[in-house]
């Protein structure tokens, strides 16, 4: 047991925090209020290769593990959970599928550019009548020719409108139900393939999130990821890896709304003493921190069973479970001790508040997660 | 042949952070992060910066400091440093000015017995601890090279050898031309320094420590013993009362009002 991060781990998390208080949080409320994807923060991620952490040098990763990528997703979130998602969805929804299923001539393909940034992923999955049963898929594909012809849709793409690279499931064989489902690479351009409606939301409005659209969509034969039936595989291994990093973004959401809060309060008074003084919100503030440190410890081990190559979906899955329904108590806290003042714009809390919301929801919604321990407790 | 620069880099406490015990005059350095001094990161960007033009460049940061400072070179590898030099030793803490630049030129000496001599020398104009701007000028006297501080703006021409340097003045700057070999010492108008790159931090590692007997340097040159100054006393200043400006819409009424004042409190 240990739990030291690494010198590499610590170096990390120092230059990810120096990014992302220079480059990020300085765009934070303006994305957020303008509802923009930041293509020029892509480019800088992608420069200082934040968008390949935990893959090796040979396919041009970064040679990290997934722990310091946890660190990375987690201290952009810290400042803006939208830049976060886009780091998370890229990485662990696109280039971890292609990099574990994907052939050695579609890695040599797609990761390259997919790791140096030149590109951006995305994941295809959920359908309008698909969401946690996603094995109910209407989007079909068909080898016709020597070429798959897919046709259906996809909704809630996360990185959707911006992304050159699509690891999309559709329906192969309809009987075989969940083995009946195969996944594909898509790119951008591909014939039949285009972006439907993109979605107003809630929170991470910066982020790009939208439907997918197949009418005829032609793609060669070798865009096939993995075996004929393997798909639903392909997609639950890939979510396992996801959770960490969506459970990394919500402890990052919760640790930017903590610490501007204890900021907050050493320079607030009412009643003539700082609202750091006062015992009742320094007891709140006291159970936030603690279970912030118990999200961290949560997702670090996933992470490290996850390098270690042991099983890890029910550690990922308690790791998101709890540090999505952290990052909502602590945003929700970290407003009611702002008061008037938190429910404003003038501070970040409130858009940590309603970007924390998502993390109870996508990859699996915080129900999917613990159907997930469930099955793994009661299995035997 | 490779075009061999060194950067000199020291580690320093983050001043933003750092406060003075009041009754000792002593820096509290407990908690306080320790980083790459400033201006040292300029002078490490630009030698970045000719490494990312021209091929065949290589960058070898030089520091001297506790074990710990090692970091401040992994810090400097991971932006693109290819290696890293600590001088490390008791034998030469509590160096002044003086003493240090006698460690770093011996550093540097030791260092092109085995690579040849290096093309250009980087140093940041100062340190933020000590606010001296006397070590790169001592370290370039001692070399026996020509020498440009503070420098703003910098070219290396495609000879590798002819470089033009804006540097600043109080009022103004100077253009000099100069050739290689030399050394430069820089400011925070030259450049703006990178960030550690995810696979610089998880690539190999070439720091070496070195300590005196290594450097071979003279040990009556080096240390506390060795160094003309000392520390006589720090302190906060205390804060200026604020100013206040002189009214007046022309610049005849100005100096008036400034006259009647300086004469209502009996000033002249």
């Amino acid at each position: 047991m240990n739990f030291q991060l690494t010198k590499e781990q610590e170096f990390v998390r120092k230059m990810v925090r120096e990014f992302a208080v220079n480059e990020v949080e300085p765009l934070a409320a303006e994305i957020d209020a303008e509802h923009r994807f930041p293509v020029e923060t892509v480019e800088k991620m992608a420069k200082y290769g934040l968008l390949g952490v935990p893959f090796p040098t040979e396919y041009g990763g970064a040679g990290g593990d997934h722990i310091s990528y946890a660190i990375t997703v987690e201290e952009l979130s810290r400042v803006c959970a939208s830049t976060g998602v886009i780091c998370s969805a890229h990485t662990s929804l696109c280039c971890w599928p292609i990099f574990a299923w994907g052939n050695e001539e579609q890695k040599a393909k797609y990761l390259p550019d997919l790791l140096a940034g030149k590109k951006l992923g995305a994941f295809g999955l959920t359908e309008p009548g698909a969401g946690t049963d996603a094995s109910g898929q209407q989007t079909k594909a068909e080898l016709v020719d020597g070429k798959w012809i897919l046709n259906g849709s996809k909704v809630f793409i996360t990185n959707g409108g911006y992304a050159d690279v699509f690891v999309c499931m559709a329906m192969t064989d309809k009987s075989k139900g969940n083995h009946g489902i195969s996944a594909f690479i898509v790119e951008k351009g591909d014939k039949g393939f285009s972006i439907g409606k993109t979605e107003d939301k809630l929170g991470i409005c910066a982020s790009s999130t939208t439907e997918l659209i197949f009418e005829n969509c032609e793609i060669p034969e070798d865009r096939l990821l993995g075996q004929v039936g393997q798909g639903f595989k392909v997609a639950m291994s890939t979510l396992d890896g996801g959770r960490i990093g969506i459970a990394s973004q919500a402890l990052g959401i919760a640790q930017g709304a903590f610490d501007v809060t204890v900021e907050y309060m050493q320079a607030r008074k009412q009643f003539g003493k700082k609202l750091s003084q006062m015992q009742a919100l320094q007891f709140g503030m006291a159970d936030l921190k603690t279970k912030i440190e118990a999200s961290r410890l949560l997702i670090y081990k996933a992470a490290d069973m996850k390098d270690k190559h042991m099983a890890y979906g029910e550690a990922a899955a308690m790791a998101k479970l709890f540090a999505a329904e952290t990052a909502m108590e602590v945003t929700t806290k970290c407003v009611q001790y702002h008061g008037g003042y938190g429910y404003t714009k003038d501070y970040p809390v409130e858009r940590m508040m309603r970007d924390a919301k998502i993390t109870e929801i996508y990859e699996g919604t915080s129900e999917v997660q613990r159907m997930v321990i469930a099955a793994n407790t009661f299995k035997k | 042949m490779a075009f061999k620069i060194i950067v000199c880099a020291k580690q320093v406490p983050d001043t933003n952070v750092i406060k003075i015990n009041p009754k000792t005059g002593t820096l509290i350095r407990d908690g306080v992060p320790s980083i790459l001094n400033h201006d040292d990161a300029n002078a490490l960007e630009e030698a970045l910066r000719i490494k990312d033009k021209y091929e065949d460049v290589t960058i070898t940061v030089v520091s001297m400091g506790p074990p710990q400072a090692s970091d401040l070179l992994f810090e400097c590898i991971a932006k693109g440093a290819d290696e890293g030099i600590l001088v490390s030793d008791r034998a030469v803490g509590g160096s002044d000015t003086q003493a240090t630049s006698n460690v770093l030129v011996a550093a540097i000496k030791r260092w092109e017995k085995d690579n040849g001599p290096a093309d250009l020398i980087f140093a940041g104009r100062q340190a933020i601890d000590g606010d001296t701007a006397q070590v790169g000028p001592q370290v370039a006297e001692k070399l026996d090279l020509p020498q440009v501080t503070y420098v703003e703006e910098f070219e290396l021409a495609e000879n590798m050898k002819d470089i033009t340097v804006k540097r600043q003045m109080e009022d103004g700057y100077e253009l000099i031309g100069l050739q290689t070999p030399c050394m430069l010492t820089t400011i925070k108008e030259l450049n703006e320094p990178r960030y550690m790159n995810i696979a610089g931090i998880y690539g190999a590692k070439d720091i070496k420590v070195w300590n005196a007997k290594d450097i071979e340097v003279d040990l009556t040159t080096v240390g506390l013993e060795a160094s003309p100054t000392n520390v006589y006393r720090s302190f906060t200043p205390a804060p200026k009362a604020p100013g206040h400006k002189v009214a007046g819409d022309t610049a005849n009424e100005q100096a008036k009002n400034l006259l009647v004042e300086l004469k209502g409190k009996h000033i002249i």
